[in-house]
């Protein structure tokens, strides 16, 4: 399959997402149980992509614990989200170094 | 424009992250920042690559990004009801592109209503942050040491464990959400290997999202607030 098929595939499909519903749409939605759920996806989705795959990042289980308690800790501590992320790093290539 | 600044600077060091991971999956530097500006957000971008590095199919593309991005439409609902009447439907065209989690943020942030002038101008100044660091990422993860290259592979997970777990310690229903999703991404990863990472993901986030918004529905001031 043709890599620009994918890109545009993508492309409009997040475009429509984001599109219909600021130009169209003008009511408020009713349902709690569908405004909970749209709620929750975001979190959902971001968690079941972060693991288990962060530990398969940087090759090396260690630097990517390291990288993952980094981020974390800071996290919890509700840092910034650039700090979280770029801490992250930071420890996994600390930790890298001693491998 | 300048409150797009911060966004820019995050938006940079992030995409940079993303840039290498597209030249590891096999796309040219063009191709990269391409998905970047066409596409303009994280999660589905990083999951759009998985897909295209694993072959998958559209139908699967398709899907993930529904799953992923669904989320815009919410924030381009809310949005929608604080939009200032020069926002023609025209405009609401364009500046729809530019609904990211951060500048829906700092757009709901906003007390007056907002003008198409301002959304462009922050959309304008992320757009260019988020395109350089693509760009930059994949042009210079085969010019960094090895061991600073496959650090910044993190540096899109981290962003993600940042925007999860702040609402997961005052609200039970995220934290039930994240802790499932992920629990059913691991027990999919290993007992169902045949699955694709993007359906599992899928299937992932929508389980746990149901089950949560079942036992844990949200009140209005609660999604107001977070």
């Amino acid at each position: 399959m043709s890599i620009a098929i994918y890109i545009a595939v993508m492309a409009g499909v997040t475009y429509l997402i984001r599109m219909l519903p600021f130009a169209f749409f003008r009511r408020k939605i009713k349902s709690q149980f569908f405004r909970s759920f749209l709620y929750y996806i975001p979190y959902a989705v971001l968690s079941a992509m972060t693991i288990p795959a962060i530990f398969y990042t940087t090759h090396n289980i260690w630097t990517a614990v390291a990288g993952t308690a980094i981020a974390l800790v800071l996290a919890f501590l509700e840092m910034p989200l650039i700090v979280v992320a770029l801490a992250a790093s930071a420890a996994a290539f600390i930790v890298g170094l001693f491998m | 424009m300048s409150h797009g600044i911060p966004i820019c600077l995050g938006y940079l060091s992030v995409s940079f992250g993303f840039g290498i991971l597209a030249v590891k999956a096999g796309l040219s530097v063009f191709q990269a920042a391409l998905i970047s500006a066409t596409n303009l957000t994280s999660a589905g971008q990083k999951a759009g690559l998985d897909v295209i590095a694993a072959g998958g199919t559209i139908i699967e593309m398709v899907l993930l990004q529904l799953t992923i991005n669904i989320r815009y439409s919410l924030m381009a609902l809310s949005l929608s009801q604080k939009l200032d009447k020069s926002f023609t439907t025209p405009h609401r065209f364009l500046a729809s592109y530019g609904i990211t989690d951060e500048i829906f943020a700092v757009c709901s942030a906003q007390k007056e209503a907002l003008t198409p002038a301002y959304m462009y101008g922050m959309i304008f100044i992320s757009a260019v942050g988020w395109v350089t660091g693509t760009a930059l990422g994949a042009a210079a993860g085969e010019l960094l040491p090895a061991a600073v290259s496959t650090a910044m592979e993190i540096v899109l997970y981290g962003m993600f464990i940042a925007i999860v777990i702040p609402p997961a310690k005052k609200q039970h229903g995220v934290l039930f959400a994240a802790v499932i999703a992920a629990a059913l991404s691991v027990i999919f990863r290993f007992a169902v290997p045949a699955l694709s990472e993007g359906f599992a993901m899928i299937i992932s986030a929508v389980a746990s999202a149901l089950l949560a918004a079942l036992i844990f529905p949200v009140k209005e001031e609660e999604e107001a607030a977070a």
